[in-house]
């Protein structure tokens, strides 16, 4: 229960690395969560799948570059400091 | 003015880490005073400095010497060129501007706003009131969401958990921060769960993220009642007046969010059908109910 802020960093940098291992042609499309899939048609608003499908693409279109710089940050942190 | 903000809560930091280093050299043995007195440290100096600006130094017999009178003109002009460049630099991360308005509170604002979010079974009228498309400042309208009593609430909460520690033979300092730091990372969670659950439900709201910080902080005012009740009265006390705020939280959070969160037909109580509507008022009651969760996983740890 004792949470630092640190361990907050740590869960968002995995957590989105999560979101940027996914692969498109090898696991989204295969399960109806590709990048195409989701745009369903003009009207009122994209529902729950549509948003979630942005979400993941955005996120890994823009965190891909940032995520190399803060992993290598990350693992010498944790290996200068344990 | 917006460092006056910033001042008043950095000396509580800057001060904090001082009782922390002193405490393990205090002998625990005995009824020793625990603080040494830092009344004659820095603290007062930094004070004076930060309250009356960078002209009225001590020691006014310095005024004649011309060296010295230069050098305070210079200095003066570095601190003004210094205080101009955070500002600017400040404003680009943390809109300062708009953090005012939710500080332009007054005593009688907090008052009622206390007692509404203990008590808001009998407030009728929810809406916040508009003044030509910019919401009112929360001085002259009860219902708009404040960051004071969150803040407030928040630095009392870590005071108040101490206190109960405390009571309980538990208390180091390093529990003190432990605390803020732990109840600071729930917060930022629930706030960045709360934005994904709007962002995913596409809600057109005005609700800010500071408006969800606000609303989330408005919880620690429970939960200081519950733990103070709990201090006095026993577990029996803690689980009753925990429950009532609970309750009362529950309430205000639902009539609150539903302004801003549903449509305007479904606001006014009238069954509006529909997956959207439904949905909306799903994800409204879910992060109602998330606040009694939170404040009893933040307490019940510090009542025995």
């Amino acid at each position: 229960m004792a949470f630092t802020l640190y361990a907050l960093i740590q869960t968002a940098i995995l957590l989105t690395n999560a979101v940027a291992v996914l692969h498109e042609e090898r696991f989204l499309s295969k399960i109806g969560w590709g990048a195409d899939q989701g745009i369903g048609g003009f009207g009122d608003e994209p529902g729950i799948k549509a948003q979630l499908l942005n979400l993941i693409r955005s996120v890994r279109t823009v965190m891909r570059v940032p995520l190399i710089a803060v992993n290598s940050v990350c693992i010498v942190l944790l290996l200068l400091f344990g | 003015m917006p460092q006056m903000y910033i001042c008043v809560i950095l000396p509580k930091c800057i001060s904090e880490p001082k009782m922390r280093m002193r405490n393990p050299s205090a002998d625990i043995s005995g009824p020793s005073p625990l603080f040494e007195d830092t009344s004659t440290g820095s603290p007062p100096g930094g004070h004076r400095g930060q309250d009356k600006g960078p002209v009225n130094y001590p020691g006014q017999s310095l005024l004649s010497d011309p060296m010295s009178n230069l050098a305070m003109a210079y200095g003066s002009s570095l601190a003004t060129q210094g205080k101009e460049m955070m500002d600017k630099n400040l404003d680009r991360f943390i809109p300062i501007s708009k953090l005012k308005y939710y500080f332009a509170v007054d005593t009688l604002y907090v008052g009622k706003k206390l007692g509404l979010l203990v008590f808001p079974y009998m407030h009728q009228n929810w809406e916040v009131s508009y003044q030509q498309d910019t919401p009112v400042a929360p001085r002259f309208d009860i219902n708009a969401p404040d960051l004071y009593i969150p803040v407030m609430g928040f630095i009392t909460y870590v005071l108040v958990a101490g206190l109960a520690l405390g009571t309980q033979n538990r208390f180091t300092p390093e529990i003190l921060g432990m605390q803020a730091s732990s109840a600071l990372v729930w917060l930022i969670i629930e706030v960045l769960a709360t934005l994904l659950s709007l962002y995913l439900v596409t809600v057109n709201t005005d609700l800010t993220t500071i408006d969800l910080v606000a609303f989330s902080g408005y919880k620690y005012v429970g939960m200081i009642m519950g733990v103070l009740s709990g201090l006095l009265f026993g577990r029996t006390g803690y689980y009753l007046s925990l429950l009532w705020c609970c309750l009362s939280i529950f309430v205000f959070m639902i009539r609150t969010l539903r302004l801003k969160i549903l449509s305007e037909a479904a606001a006014e109580g009238v069954l509006v059908r529909g997956a959207k509507n439904q949905l909306r008022m799903y994800l409204t009651m879910a992060i109602a109910a998330a606040q009694p969760v939170f404040m009893y996983w933040l307490t019940f740890h510090l009542v025995r």
